[in-house]
């Protein structure tokens, strides 16, 4: 066992840090910097293009489809560097590389890799995900947008329907987006999958007002769109493997936003107790918040685990899932104990007190994370089948065509 | 990186388990129990001729000089089967005393007695209720006065390090007049603990100061190792207990009450091993990081030990509730692991002790 860097190892990372140190302060967002979403997309597509020409895009990609190659402990190294600068990566990027690439370069042919590929990964193409409906959530085979041959005989689908959640759709070029094109068979089994184009007539973003004030979430129409054959992805039937294939890259890649114990510590030690002394000297507070650290410790370690075992070719399955299902509730009570410590002040600070402000911000958007990419619920149902092997849920609708359904 | 066990370390495991499953099964348990014994003293045999119990002790001194995760992953398999063996007091803690603390006669004296199993240590440290690490036996002259209680294994032990005034260690041997031994109700009752009296008894001093922390630590990860192996041992006996229960006309394991439950213990239990692995490559390859992965790795086990003992006994039901399930084992040993060495508090100002600019302030 040896939690250091191999040599090889190093000599990547110093690599990676070379590079960065001479490319990524251009394109450091300031501390507490505020802009517009259209220039912070912008900005994202910026560093993408930097990644790009400096071959750092698409890491674990294929070489063929234009990516690194590269392995995944060689990723989380790189992203361990880049992470140290505060870059404006987000759902305007990730989205695309993460679940759009993996998607059509499994799913797609050789046209559509040729389109998207290189695009995306320079930035050119940005994209947005339309699964979720109102109805359909943690059960996203539930969705209900349809799409249908156009009786024109172009061959052209048109979709009918409405998305929830999409992240950024507002701002994106393409869209990945499932739908139900037969509803007489069931409802995993009626799927179809597609890229679409976000200009074309009869989508309309709104955006969400979200519990935080932001409004980085939209509920998108799709009113009589109409979506050329070619850019379906896979066999008509086929729509949920594409998901699948999607949704493994979230729950991989959900792991990357952390919002640590460390500051916490450092905010309890900045209020005063009354006594002379700080939060840090309190029982209960000292109790907590070290409980919370050594479980993000053992998080950070068992992550190590992981990597190693994808080194070794080994899948880690739904034992990933424990990352993010730790990690969420910990960030919503820590962040909740911290409001608590800091008295009244921590509900309505001074101006200027930018500390408690962020802990407000992650105490809302914390929900978020218990929910996105695999609510809790569903990651212990996986965890529970998958690594303990305890029965699969009872499900009335398994095996019943979609339209005969209830509701 | 590679942060896995090494091959020949998961087969030191595996080994282990297998002679456990052999030798300590559960009903040999609740026949120890009954029959009132200290310890079982076949199974310590056994895991001397298998070397384990010299693993971690240096080979000059008649063990196998391997490494703190080596003995892990003993400990690891001690904490699954329950054992009824003094591993942690001979051990983990007094073979490792005398290793860090020892003068040169005392480590050739005693190492190879305990690698061997010949003779058995144990490492008295409370002295009452309260915080566990307490100072209050006097040493001078070569003499050894006051009380310790409880002490883990005193009743089978030949020798004990003490704790004494000063944070020190003296070396005492147990079977002399000076030393009276009081055996106590232990909670847990596959580990004996005793009062011991020292009046006036020969002692030895020991010459390394200021070797308790380093001590504590060490055995905190290996505590993480053992918690990991019990909690998971929990699990597995509540997964395969609710597979078989039928209820309202199927598996119990089908509800989501009981998946979801079992999903927690399995994170909280895989945090647990995660910070015990690093401990163990902190205490052999980078000291330093040694106090707080120690913490770290003592917090989240005694976490994960604890739900897996009580929702294992939760899920079994009334029947957990009896003699004859196995429940009963973990459940009390959970309690007695979760205070011996230092409660939850206890290291929880060490963890933070550790991180710079995190010290509480001196009351």
């Amino acid at each position: 066992m040896d939690f250091n860097d191999s040599p090889e190892e190093a000599g990547f990372r110093a690599k990676a840090r070379d590079w960065l140190a001479a490319h990524a302060p251009a394109h450091v967002l300031k501390p507490g910097e505020k802009m517009p979403d259209t220039e912070e997309a912008d900005r994202g597509r910026a560093w993408m293009r930097e990644l790009f020409a400096g071959g750092w895009s698409g890491l674990t990609f294929p070489k063929a489809l234009g990516g690194g190659g590269l392995s995944g402990a060689e990723a989380v190294i790189f992203s361990e560097e880049e992470g140290k600068y505060h870059l404006p990566k987000g759902p305007f990027t990730s989205i695309g590389t993460g679940m759009a690439l993996p998607v059509i370069a499994k799913h797609g042919n050789d046209e559509q890799r040729a389109r998207f590929i290189e695009p995306t990964l320079k930035g050119d193409i940005t994209w947005c995900q339309l699964f979720s409906e109102p109805a359909a959530g943690s059960d996203l085979a539930a969705l209900r947008t349809k799409a249908v041959r156009a009786d024109d005989g172009s061959g052209d689908w048109i979709v009918n329907g409405q998305k929830v959640w999409s992240s950024w759709a507002h701002l994106t070029d393409w869209g990945i987006l499932v739908v139900r094109t037969d509803p007489t068979l069931p409802k995993h089994k009626g799927l179809t999958f597609f890229v679409v184009d976000m200009k074309t007539p009869g989508i309309e973003t709104r955006p969400i007002r979200q519990i935080s004030g932001a409004c980085e979430f939209n509920e998108t129409f799709l009113t009589d769109v109409r979506i050329p054959d070619a850019n379906r992805l896979g066999a008509e039937g086929e729509g949920w493997a594409c998901c699948m294939t999607v949704l493994m890259g979230e729950r991989l890649g959900s792991g990357a936003h952390r919002s640590g114990v460390e500051p916490l510590i450092d905010y309890a030690a900045a209020t005063p107790d009354g006594r002379g002394g700080t939060m840090l000297d309190d029982r209960a507070i000292r109790q907590q918040l070290a409980e919370a650290l050594a479980e993000e410790q053992g998080e950070r370690f068992f992550q190590a685990r992981l990597r190693t075992m994808v080194s070794k070719g080994e899948n880690p399955g739904a034992l990933a899932g424990m990352v993010k299902l730790a990690y969420a509730s910990r960030y919503q009570k820590t962040n909740g104990l911290a409001l608590e410590l800091r008295g009244l002040a921590g509900i309505a600070p001074e101006a200027g007190d930018t500390a408690t402000g962020d802990v407000q911000y992650d105490y809302i958007y914390s929900t978020v994370m218990r929910i996105a990419g695999g609510a809790d619920e569903v990651l212990r149902n996986q965890i529970a089948e998958r690594v303990l092997g305890m029965p699969g849920e009872v499900r009335m609708d398994k095996d019943v065509p979609f339209d005969s359904l209830k509701g | 990186m590679n942060f896995d066990l090494s091959d020949e370390q998961k087969m030191l495991g595996e080994q282990a388990r297998a002679l456990l499953s052999d030798l300590s099964p559960f009903d040999r348990l609740r026949h120890l129990i009954d029959s009132g014994a200290d310890w079982d003293e076949e199974l310590w045999r056994s895991l001397a001729e298998m070397g384990f119990l010299g693993a971690a002790i240096p080979e000059e001194h008649g063990g196998l000089g391997l490494g703190a995760l080596d003995l892990g992953v003993i400990m690891e398999a001690l904490g699954a089967a329950n054992a009824a063996v003094p591993f942690m007091s001979s051990i983990v803690l007094a073979a490792e005393a005398i290793a860090l603390a020892g003068s040169e006669a005392q480590k050739a004296a005693w190492l190879p007695k305990l690698a061997s199993g010949e003779a058995v240590a144990t490492f008295a440290y409370a002295e009452g209720p309260g915080p566990v690490f307490a100072a209050g036996v006097q040493l001078r002259d070569g003499r050894l006065t006051g009380s310790k209680s409880p002490v883990a294994d005193a009743g089978i032990a030949d020798i004990a390090v003490v704790l004494v005034a000063g944070g020190g260690f003296a070396l005492v041997e147990l079977d002399q007049p000076g030393v009276l031994r009081t055996k106590l109700e232990s909670f847990d009752q596959l580990r004996p603990h005793y009062r011991l009296d020292f009046i006036d008894a020969a002692a030895e001093v020991m010459p390394g100061t200021g070797k308790l922390d380093r001590l504590i630590d060490q055995a905190a990860v290996q505590a993480a190792f053992e918690a990991a192996g019990a909690a998971e041992a929990c699990l597995t006996m509540a997964r395969d207990y609710a597979m078989e229960r039928q209820m309202f006309g199927r598996s119990l394991a089908g509800y989501q009450a009981i998946k979801h439950k079992l999903a927690d213990v399995a994170v909280a239990t895989e945090l647990a091993r995660s910070n015990a692995y690093y401990g163990g490559w902190a205490a052999e390859s980078s000291p330093d990081d040694l106090p707080a992965a120690a913490a770290a790795a003592r917090l989240s086990g005694i976490k994960c030990f604890e739900m897996a003992a009580r929702e294992n006994l939760q899920v079994h039901g009334g029947i957990g509730y009896t003699f004859e399930a196995n429940c009963h084992f973990y459940y009390r040993r959970e309690r007695m692991l979760a205070v011996h060495l230092g409660n939850r508090g206890f290291w929880a100002d060490r963890l933070l002790n550790a991180q710079p600019g995190s010290q509480a302030k001196a009351v």
